[in-house]
């Protein structure tokens, strides 16, 4: 395993302090809650899709320093992007969180400061929360909770 | 303060009378080293380390005395028998039970609080009856009586706790009415340390008619349990808390309830005469024990009772007590630390909380250093509803625990409040 410094980057660290999109879209077109019964993390997801496009993307909830900071670069690196290139990220996202590859050069680069979770398996589930959320979102326009369970 | 004045403080001796490290040779596991740290294992509130007493005694057993009991005339399925009711007896005298033919083996706490749920309360309960916890349960002890009071339409309510972490026992007084007919209370808190007044809640829950179900789960380790003395109806622990095996646990309640309860889980052992037309059942213990029980554990399990009936008790609660006034102090000076449960009496299990910084993120910093706590809602999420935070970071210190190892968790959370400012 690698030190803490390794895996709480800087840019984690300033996310998880001033989450960038913390609001409620109060128009929004989509939104769908993410929990981990694991710990309680709890957040939502709001979406504003407009002519197939991210139009506007925001978070809000309580949880650790990963999820939070995950769920905050999140919404600043799918906003403008189509469901699909959203949807193709948390692939490549999540290919690399659980180790099954490094940073894929379609995954923005800004994403590459999680790829020390991969070291830590316990906070794996921490990391995606916001994306399993999002991709619900982006599916079902569904208002059940995802689980990572 | 910083990490290297809570390093100053390992030069003052600690006040045990008891040889801690000639004790934690009986571990091996506290030798071992996790992410290049010697471990320093405090989350034994979640599952305590077993001494090699404990595991050569399960070992044993299965090597060269396994056999099925209550089965076969051959003679090591006798001496299995033996060797299983012998540990039933142990178990018994382990809590000062009166006879140990009410103690039953169980799978851990949360089937033996089931069993009693399915058992004794669907026989007893009627539309309308209350049935009441606490506000510090264990989901252990909350999700059964719910799924009781779904069945038969009883209703379940809580007795509050106090910011200190206590019970209101004023407030359960007032509770506690003519329609209460199951109090259900854990002896300890396994997120506060608090150790509940049982005996004044079984007196009250008495003189109302109802009985009362105590979960040791987290008291068996800690202190002398007699449940005669405590007025229990029902006592239930689990043996992985108490230094034993996972997968065992026991139910011990009063004769004359046992007998008056119905079979739970049906099958080979708990029977009388089977046939078509009806089946009677065995009487207690057997009625509550369908199929092959956890021989090899309930063997273990004894072991790790009387381990800890040979430990010179006085010490090791003076032992105890030190380590969470040591830990409690140490971490008390961490910048930003709350500790969540301070009701006197307390058992060593220190909750607290760190300004801004999730317990998930402290638990990850911490077990880069080799320190093992739990971080998280500790399966009591009315608990922590009540306390405002979405969870806390639980160092729950062991009888082999040492204030080095205090030290090495204050030096942890001190590189915590580095990483996060």
């Amino acid at each position: 395993m690698s030190s803490a410094s390794e895996l709480y980057q800087s840019i984690i660290l300033d996310h998880n302090r001033s989450p960038r999109n913390f609001r409620e879209i109060k128009d929004a077109s989509r939104s769908a809650e993410g929990y981990n019964p694991l710990c309680g993390d709890q957040l939502r997801v709001w979406l504003k899709v407009e002519d197939d496009k991210i139009a506007d993307v925001s978070f809000q909830g309580s949880g650790c320093a990963i999820s939070k900071a995950s769920a905050s670069l999140m919404t600043t690196v799918v906003k403008g992007k189509t469901p699909a290139e959203a949807a193709r990220i948390f692939e490549s996202f999540h290919r690399m969180v659980t180790g099954q590859g490094g940073p894929a050069d379609d995954l923005p680069a800004k994403l590459a400061v999680f790829a020390g979770v991969r070291e830590f398996p316990a906070r794996v589930k921490c990391a995606s929360l916001a994306w399993h959320a999002l991709r619900n979102a982006l599916e079902q326009a569904g208002t059940d909770p995802v689980s990572t369970e | 303060m910083s990490a290297a004045g809570a390093r100053a403080e390992v030069v003052t001796p600690a006040p045990v009378g008891f040889d801690v490290a000639r004790l934690r040779h009986e571990f091996p596991i506290l030798r071992s080293h996790v992410n290049g740290h010697p471990l320093v294992y405090l989350d034994n509130a979640a599952t305590a380390q077993k001494p090699r007493s404990v595991v050569e005694a399960e070992a044993d057993f299965t090597l060269l005395g396994n056999a099925n009991v209550h089965r076969g005339v051959h003679t090591l399925s006798q001496r299995a028998t033996q060797a299983y009711d012998d540990a039933r007896a142990t178990l018994a005298r382990f809590i000062n039970a009166p006879d140990p033919a009410e103690l039953i083996f169980t799978a851990g706490t949360t089937a033996s609080l089931n069993l009693v749920a399915q058992s004794h309360g669907r026989t007893v309960l009627t539309p309308g009856d209350e049935i009441l916890l606490t506000e510090m349960e264990h989901h252990s002890n909350i999700v059964p009586w719910q799924l009781l009071a779904g069945q038969v339409g009883a209703v379940v309510r809580a007795i509050p706790v106090t910011d200190a972490g206590a019970l209101d026992l004023a407030a359960a007084a007032r509770l506690i009415g003519p329609r209460t007919r199951i109090v259900a209370v854990a002896h300890v808190s396994n997120v506060l340390g608090t150790v509940n007044p049982v005996a004044e809640l079984a007196g009250l829950a008495h003189a109302a008619g109802a009985v009362v179900v105590v979960d040791g789960a987290q008291a068996v380790p800690h202190l002398p349990v007699d449940v005669q003395a405590l007025g229990a109806d029902f006592y239930v622990a689990s043996g992985h808390k108490m230094y034993g095996p996972t997968g065992v646990g026991f139910l011990w309640g009063r004769r004359a309830l046992l007998e008056a309860m119905p079979p739970w889980l049906g099958g080979g052992g708990m029977i009388q005469q089977v046939s078509f037309d009806g089946t009677t059942y065995a009487p207690v213990p057997a009625r509550f024990e369908a199929g092959t029980p956890p021989i090899s554990q309930a063997i273990g399990m004894a072991a790790a009772a009387r381990w800890l009936q040979a430990l010179p008790w006085a010490e090791v609660e003076a032992h105890e007590r030190d380590l969470l006034d040591y830990a409690t102090a140490l971490v008390s000076r961490v910048p930003g630390v709350r500790v969540v449960g301070t009701a006197p009496g307390k058992v060593s299990v220190l909750s607290f909380v760190l300004d801004g910084i999730h317990p998930h993120d402290v638990g990850t910093v911490l077990d880069t250093r080799g320190v093992a706590v739990r971080a998280s809602h500790h399966c009591a999420q009315p608990l922590m509803r009540r306390l405002k935070t979405p969870g806390t970071v639980r160092a729950s210190f062991a009888v082999y625990n040492t204030r080095a190892e205090a030290e090495a968790l204050a030096e942890g959370l001190h590189e915590v409040r580095k990483v996060f400012g």
